[in-house]
């Protein structure tokens, strides 16, 4: 195991470490690096405009994951309600996008919501006879493209506890008086909580730092946290900036993946041990 | 189950085939468009094959082809062997350190974006030439997280008693682990391979940003990024059909291997 | 006594498979009430079925005379108590007990004094604020037990309540569960696969072969006048001799060693002995049968004439305890 170790120490922690040096240095006059302390670049992370993308950015983010969320935890729940011979197949297959390319999936969305796109061919199916609607490069297609992109990730992460629940569970609950709504609401949502907030950590951490999706999507106007990063270090040469917006990020990762373990070891199902008798 | 009434079951059954419509049809419609003649999504002009025998024709797709095929090769090969040992020694070691699953762990959640400017800034810093050589040691980083992970999985359920068992039946450390403990979790093994493999020819950001200046570095998805970026042309429908083909195929064959890997 | 709940030609199919067969039973108010029954017999799902679960195909289930096979479980005034438990682990104990309670839209000052009692009832109070995964197996079916209890419903359903707990545990809890009957003046039906528990702790049992009733009776009817060869081998040690076309069948204490007087008699040869507690068990081969009879002495008698391996034994007993049944 050492060698792995090595490696990961010497291509992520290393190279990590030396980006979040870097956003203590300054901006050499023509690009480049000029080794002089600076705290300038995390000061500049509260700039309205830099602070206005991240805003940005984390609306997207909470929105899509939202959605994802919703939608992905009922098809987990969907399929834990189907036969359990024919579970695997379904999961599976609500997985299998997932590893496809990343960027294909994403180009599919272009095709769907160009100017004379599949949509717009479907509305002109039905007489619509007005100017094509502006779908794509628009926030809306950035967010669908970020739901489609992760919302298996929920469907997995919420697959797991519910597939796990004691279907006595619900019955003691409908057995105490309790109709199938406040049964939903008051049980089996609250037992199977922590992996919605697992797919809900994930799909916020990769759609708050993606790059691809508003690069493509949303068009040149829109940005995100992951094209300003892209920018800094391809077109604007500010690669100790570039480096502070990267901490950031990784920043919110760390405060996210803390709530939600703290949140997973709050939850139910952690057998801490019987008492004493 | 009994609890669950019928109108609420047909309503979670149209829920998940609503899903699953979202899912496959944006696939689907690349797809069909790949076999449309005009190469057009606004009009079918006819079934044609043209667009997959121009990629054929297409030396900078093939070149594309030909680096991402090496890429995801050498890097999966290297993260097979790396991955395997880091699960082995965390799954046997008695105490679980946090700081080695935060480290094992980090790769698999980490933007890919920072991780990519990271690797650039390093290898920029060191003056090291960019080029495949740099793509593949910066997709071992992710791949040997991925392997780890998968064969963990396996090890969890390890019944650890029959490596004793061989050793008491005189197996030195090496023999029991190529006759015992290998041919057991070998099929993890490969089904963890090639999901880093799947991982590999589909990474885009990274391999952009450590391939270096030259063109000659250019992989598959940086390839579809031009192409898509700066003018769509109808061959790369008929690209991305191939590629997303070979990604389902390694996955469905990593899930017949394993079981529960690609969706426990 | 009246009958509290009334069965009538209730029938359910699960596919092809039958689970419950036209069966009828009745059962009293204040009763302590056994389904006892391999797996299989149908027995869960005629307690599902009184819950509210499951609905029967055909015939009716009528409570305090009322059809309630169509009411859906959270309107029935019948609760159970599940066999994992199936406590909510996100709530405390005071949480699921008070859940019940609160879907009846009691004021808040009645949930908390009628949970308090039923806490004192059960010996949970000093528990209150501890979550489920935070209790031993003893202190979650005493959970569960109080959260359907507090429900004060008409019947009380205990699916299989002490299969998870050990052995010396097990035999605790029948006795505290029947004091708790008498205490909270509930009818209770209890579905278990074992014997023992149903003597034990029942009123009344009835045995389920096949989704249907084999037979009906106290504990006392039950062991001592057996109505088939089911009912006789399910209940207790039997010795069953096949003879002319007849199933004889009698008890392992109803054979004398070495009889002064009996009916009948027969010789065999002592191939094992065994001790049950104070009891000795011998397992005697005879020609009448093909397997061993076994014939329960008791210490003393025992000691007074020592038995040993091998010896060959004279066995009796008198017609009065035999029970035939044709084949």
């Amino acid at each position: 195991m050492a060698p792995a170790l090595a490696w990961l120490t010497a291509l992520m922690v290393v190279p990590c470490a030396l980006i979040l040096a870097l956003g203590f240095f300054r901006r050499g006059t023509y690009g480049g690096i000029e080794y002089s302390f600076t705290l300038e670049n995390f000061a500049l992370l509260f700039d309205p405009l830099y602070a206005g993308i991240f805003l940005t950015s984390a609306r997207v983010a909470g929105i899509a994951t939202a959605i994802a969320v919703v939608i992905g935890y009922g098809a987990a729940y969907a399929i834990t309600a189907a036969p359990r011979n024919r579970q695997p197949m379904l999961l599976f297959l609500a997985v299998l996008p997932f590893w496809s390319n990343y960027l294909i999936r994403t180009y599919a969305w272009i095709v769907l919501l160009n100017r004379e796109g599949l949509v717009t061919q479907g509305l002109r199916m039905f007489g619509y006879e007005g100017e094509p609607p502006s779908l794509l490069y628009t926030e809306g297609a950035v967010i669908a493209g970020l739901v489609y992109n992760y919302m298996p990730f929920v469907i997995l992460a919420c697959y797991a506890p519910l597939s796990r629940l004691n279907p006595e569970l619900a019955e003691a609950s409908r057995d105490l008086g309790a109709g199938a709504f406040t049964t939903f609401r008051r049980v089996i949502l609250p037992v199977t909580l922590h992996g919605v907030a697992a797919g809900a950590v994930f799909v916020f951490v990769l759609s708050i730092g993606n790059f691809i999706t508003p690069a493509l999507l949303g068009g040149g106007k829109f940005q995100m946290i992951g094209n300003l990063v892209y920018a800094q270090f391809l077109t604007a040469n500010d690669w100790p900036f570039g480096a502070a917006l990267s901490m950031a990020l990784i920043a919110i990762m760390m405060v996210l993946l803390t709530v939600q373990a703290r949140a997973t070891e709050r939850g139910s199902g952690q057998a801490r041990g019987a008492a004493d008798g | 189950m009994a609890e669950r009434s019928l109108g609420v079951r047909r309503a979670l059954g149209i829920h998940l085939a609503l899903v699953f419509a979202f899912l496959y049809i944006p696939i689907a419609v690349l797809a069909a468009l790949s076999f449309n003649e005009g190469g057009l999504p606004t009009a079918w002009t006819g079934f044609s094959t043209k667009w997959y025998t121009a990629l054929l024709g297409n030396a900078e797709i093939l070149g594309a082809a030909w680096n991402t095929l090496f890429v995801g090769l050498v890097s999966t090969l290297i993260a097979t062997v790396l991955g395997t040992s880091l699960a082995l020694g965390i799954e046997t070691r008695a105490r679980k350190g946090g700081a080695i699953e935060a480290l094992v762990f980090a790769p698999m959640i980490i933007p890919d974006i920072v991780l990519a400017i990271a690797l650039l800034s390093f290898f920029s810093l060191l003056n090291v030439p960019m080029g495949l050589h740099t793509i593949i040691v910066s997709h071992v980083v992710f791949n040997l997280a991925f392997v780890s992970a998968v064969v963990r999985a396996r090890l969890k359920t390890f019944d650890w008693s029959v490596t004793e068992a061989s050793r008491d039946l005189g197996g030195g450390a090496v023999i029991t682990f190529r006759r015992v403990t290998l041919p057991l979790i070998l099929p993890a093994v490969i089904a963890g391979a090639l999901l880093a493999f799947t991982l590999s020819v589909d990474e885009f950001i990274i391999a952009f940003f450590t391939a270096g200046a030259g063109r000659d570095s250019t992989t598959l998805p940086m390839q579809i990024y031009a192409m898509i970026r700066f003018g769509v042309t109808p061959e790369v429908n008929a690209l991305a059909v191939v590629v997303i083909l070979v990604s389902v195929a390694a996955v469905t064959l990593a899930h017949r291997l394993n079981r529960g890997i690609v969706a426990p | 006594m009246s009958a509290l709940l009334n069965i009538e030609g209730v029938t359910k199919r699960f596919g092809t498979v039958i689970a419950l067969d036209r069966l009828t039973l009745d059962i009293r108010e204040n009763e302590f009430f056994a389904l006892l029954g391999a797996s299989g017999s149908g027995k869960t799902t005629l307690l599902r079925m009184l819950a509210g679960f499951e609905v029967p195909e055909e015939g009716a289930i009528r409570l305090d005379g009322a059809d309630i096979s169509q009411v859906p479980p959270n309107r029935r005034p019948v609760n159970l108590m599940f066999q994992s438990y199936a406590l909510f682990p996100h709530m405390t104990v005071h949480g699921n007990i008070s859940y019940g309670l609160e879907m009846e839209r009691l004021p808040k000052s009645e949930i908390n004094a009628r949970v308090g009692e039923i806490l004192e009832t059960t010996e949970l109070a000093a528990l209150a604020g501890r979550k489920p995964d935070q209790l031993s197996g003893g202190q979650k079916q005493r959970v569960a037990l109080a959260r359907a209890l507090v429900k004060r419903p008409r019947l009380l359903l205990l699916d299989e309540p002490l299969s998870a707990l050990d052995k010396k545990l097990r035999a605790a809890m029948q006795l505290e569960l029947k004091r708790l009957q008498h205490e909270v003046g509930i009818t209770f039906i209890v579905v278990t696969h074992d014997q023992e528990e149903a003597l034990v702790m029942a009123d009344r049992i009835a045995i389920l072969r096949d989704g249907r009733i084999e037979q009906v009776g106290t504990p006392h009817e039950l062991y001592e006048a057996p109505s088939s060869r089911y009912a006789a081998d399910f209940i207790g040690l039997m010795n069953f001799i096949d003879e002319g076309g007849r199933t004889l069948a009698i008890r392992p204490e109803r054979i004398a060693v070495f009889p002064s007087s009996a009916d009948r008699t027969v010789a065999g040869r002592v191939v094992a002995r065994a001790y049950h507690g104070l009891d000795l068990m011998l397992h005697v081969q005879t020609p009448i049968a093909p397997l061993a009879l076994v014939v329960r002495v008791t210490a003393d008698a025992a000691d007074r004439r020592p038995v040993a391996e091998g010896d060959v034994v004279t066995l009796g007993w008198n017609a009065a305890d035999v029970r035939t049944f044709a084949n």
